[in-house]
């Protein structure tokens, strides 16, 4: 009796936590910044202003569109049997679109897996991206032609060599920034975190651009954080701010502005864009045992192709013509990617032992000269 | 340069020359500024080069290591200092599954060119984590080149040679050999992975590498007294291993005792006995054996000693080796 009533008069006895301390949870939506509401309306902000041209707006409509596409398509070919597994980027157009067209020219970009809209803009070939998914390379591309790095699926682990990267940029002086890509689940990985010290203490020119699906796999951005993601950064000594992921001129406007701010010489900024992943996390996945129709009904009302598309349509920028065009490359696209899957060849085993090494290795040689030996066996008839 | 030099000092001139001959080498880690290093290889580096060239870093090994590689895809050559052996592990993901497999990955595309300086392996009666072998791991990982000098000429030559490599060198630093002196010469002898016959012998082979090389040079001293002539190969590179030098030297010997300090079961001992028993079967007069540590985490230093090959147990293998 005595130890409980203790216990109680502790419990009593216990400060409270003042309110202006309480975590607002991680659904809050404090601060987000929009340029464009659901309903196709433009918006100013404040802090970042953004002048467009009607041909702008259409070029990212045209960007939103085709990478929907391209990304439907994959899944489609998945389900085929012609990869082996998609990554989907559905309802995450606005975000990748949006933070990819803010990249100049030598900007460079270090993407997770998810990435292809941002590969899109920086004009990557679709088709180099589905190469690792159709399991006849991990990647292939060369990173430094388009400033692109390869899709990392340790999840933060490219935070690192982002920063890395960036802290090359100062070192070099150059006017350049990098971006680095990661999720809401890659958030609480130690990577992530280590990325941020070096980059704030080296004032390195990075944004980080963390896609808040509100998913990693199954589990929800309440696993990850007791406290909105974009505030993560002031704990680290710099900026972070939570733009509405699908609205892709907020998107726009904040890491051009990000990345303005981190190339001349401020460090870096974390941006977190408060988006959705409509479908599964991979193809592997099923969304259905974790997560509520109810949720994803309401985030198809922020859809953010179909918000530019309203907005077009309100403000008299497209025309049907215009939207049929569209619609007509998306065919084209769909059908190139389509085939370019179905062509694209197997590798020849060899490649196995090409590129373990730069320099020649006495063991990667010797076991590929003892590979090739027993495959010719078969084409001579010795193991038949 | 040339003279008497300790290892550490041999290491720490390597990298002054790697400093000086390229703009685009930097050197990361902790505590290898204004202290150079906690074992002073580094010593003084930071006030010649500056801290932009020689970076103190924060005590993050895995941010140390993913930020080399971002450099390195940026065109720097970066050199980083683990400060321990033991130290390495949270750094082990960024090594393995990221600096090993970039080149590959990118379809050769892109290089590496890190070089990874851990000081390893016991005797020096540090406290749990600083004295540990684990050069299998990273000798298993394709894309890795793994490699550990037992001397100061090997010391200054191989860390060169290693910097200058397009590949990811693991560089493992005898620490407990790092006070030791040796003549060091103007030019590298040898290849980064060429094993060096550093006492030539006829009755059996001794193969070891960095810090059980001279306790093997010591066993064969000893053996000779008894009118036994050992032969001792220090293997310097783990990957790619010299077996062309490994097979001449147990073709002749017909009998071979590898020893290092890591535990013997999976380590790199178990690879050299089974390659060089399928190589070597008809020149064998006895089972290739190992000498090693024991399976059980690395021991309090006040019972090192007993974990660690000593002289006596190196020739008690050679006892039993010779008795078949």
């Amino acid at each position: 009796m005595t130890v409980k009533s203790t216990a109680r008069a502790r419990k009593k006895a216990a400060p409270g936590v003042p309110d202006t301390l309480r975590a607002k949870g991680t659904d809050a939506q404090p601060e987000l910044v929009q340029l464009l509401t659901p309903e196709g309306e433009r918006v100013e902000h404040p802090d970042y202003p953004l002048t467009t041209t009607p041909e702008e707006l259409r070029a990212l409509y045209r960007d939103l569109v085709l990478v929907r596409r391209f990304d439907g398509e994959a899944t489609a070919l998945q389900r085929q049997g012609e990869l082996g597994l998609w990554a989907s980027l559905l309802g995450q157009e606005a975000a990748q679109v949006g933070s990819g067209r803010a990249m100049r020219t030598g900007d460079y970009a270090f993407p997770t897996y998810r990435e292809h809209g941002v590969a899109w803009c920086r004009d990557v070939d679709p088709l180099n991206l589905l190469g690792m998914f159709r399991g006849v390379n991990h990647g292939g591309w060369d990173p430094n032609e388009k400033n692109f790095h390869l899709y990392t699926i340790v999840i933060g682990s490219q935070t690192l060599h982002a920063t890395g990267y960036a802290m090359g940029i100062s070192k070099d002086g150059a006017d350049d920034a990098v971006i680095a890509y990661f999720g809401d689940g890659a958030s609480s990985q130690g990577d992530v975190n280590e990325a941020f010290t070096f980059a704030s203490v080296y004032n390195a020119p990075v944004v980080f651009f963390c896609q808040n699906n509100q998913w990693a796999i199954s589990e929800p951005t309440t696993n990850q954080t007791k406290i909105p993601l974009y505030r993560r950064a002031s704990g680290f000594g710099f900026p972070g701010v939570r733009v509405d992921g699908n609205d892709v001129l907020a998107c726009l406007a904040v890491t051009r502005w990000a990345l303005d701010y981190a190339r001349s010489g401020n460090g870096p900024v974390l941006i977190e864009a408060f988006t959705y992943r409509m479908g599964a996390h991979t193809t592997s996945d099923d969304p259905t045992r974790y997560r509520l129709a109810e949720e994803t009904e309401a985030w198809k009302a922020k859809d953010p192709i179909a918000r530019l598309k309203a907005h077009l349509e309100k403000e008299g920028l497209a025309d049907e013509e215009f939207f049929a065009s569209i619609d007509a490359e998306s065919e084209q696209l769909g059908l190139r990617v389509r085939e370019g899957v179905r062509s694209m060849p197997d590798p020849d085993p060899t490649l196995i032992f090409d590129h373990v090494y730069a320099e020649p290795h006495a063991l990667v040689d010797e076991e590929r000269a003892e590979y090739v030996e027993y495959a010719a066996s078969f084409e001579a008839g010795e193991n038949l | 340069m040339a003279g008497q030099l300790t290892i550490a000092k041999a290491l720490n001139d390597a990298l002054r020359k790697s400093l000086e001959n390229d703009p685009k080498t930097v050197l990361m880690g902790e505590d290898i500024g204004k202290l150079g290093g906690v074992f002073r290889i580094t010593d003084g580096l930071q006030k010649d080069f500056g801290d932009s060239r020689v970076i103190d870093t924060p005590l993050a090994e895995s941010g140390i290591m993913g930020t080399a590689i971002g450099l390195a895809l940026r065109g720097y050559r970066p050199v980083v200092e683990i400060q321990f052996d033991g130290f390495v592990y949270p750094a082990f993901d960024q090594i393995v599954t990221q600096l090993a497999k970039m080149h590959a990955r990118a379809l050769g595309h892109v290089k590496l060119p890190i070089t990874v300086r851990i000081p390893y392996g016991g005797g020096i009666g540090a406290v749990e984590h600083h004295s540990e072998s684990h050069e299998a791991y990273f000798a298993h990982t394709a894309g890795l080149r793994v490699v550990t000098p037992s001397g100061a000429h090997d010391a200054h030559w191989m860390l060169r040679q290693a910097i200058a490599s397009d590949d990811p060198v693991i560089f493992l630093e005898p620490k407990r050999r790092y006070w030791d002196k040796g003549e060091v010469g103007d030019a590298a002898d040898l290849g980064l992975h060429d094993a060096r016959i550093v006492r030539p012998g006829t009755d059996a082979t001794l193969i070891a590498y960095g810090p059980m090389v001279k306790v093997c040079l010591e066993a064969a001293a000893a053996a000779e007294e008894d009118g036994r002539r050992l032969e001792v190969v220090d293997m310097r590179s783990l990957s790619p291993v010299d077996f062309a030098t490994l097979e001449e030297s147990v073709k002749r010997t017909g009998r071979a005792v590898v020893v290092h300090e890591a535990p013997v079961f999976l380590g790199m001992g178990a690879e050299l006995a089974a390659r060089l028993t399928e190589r070597c079967f008809y020149h064998l007069e006895a089972p290739v054996l190992r000498v090693g540590g024991y399976y059980a985490p690395y021991p309090p230093s006040r019972v090192e000693e007993a974990f660690l090959p000593d002289l006596d147990r190196v020739l008690d293998a050679v006892d039993r080796a010779l008795a078949y």
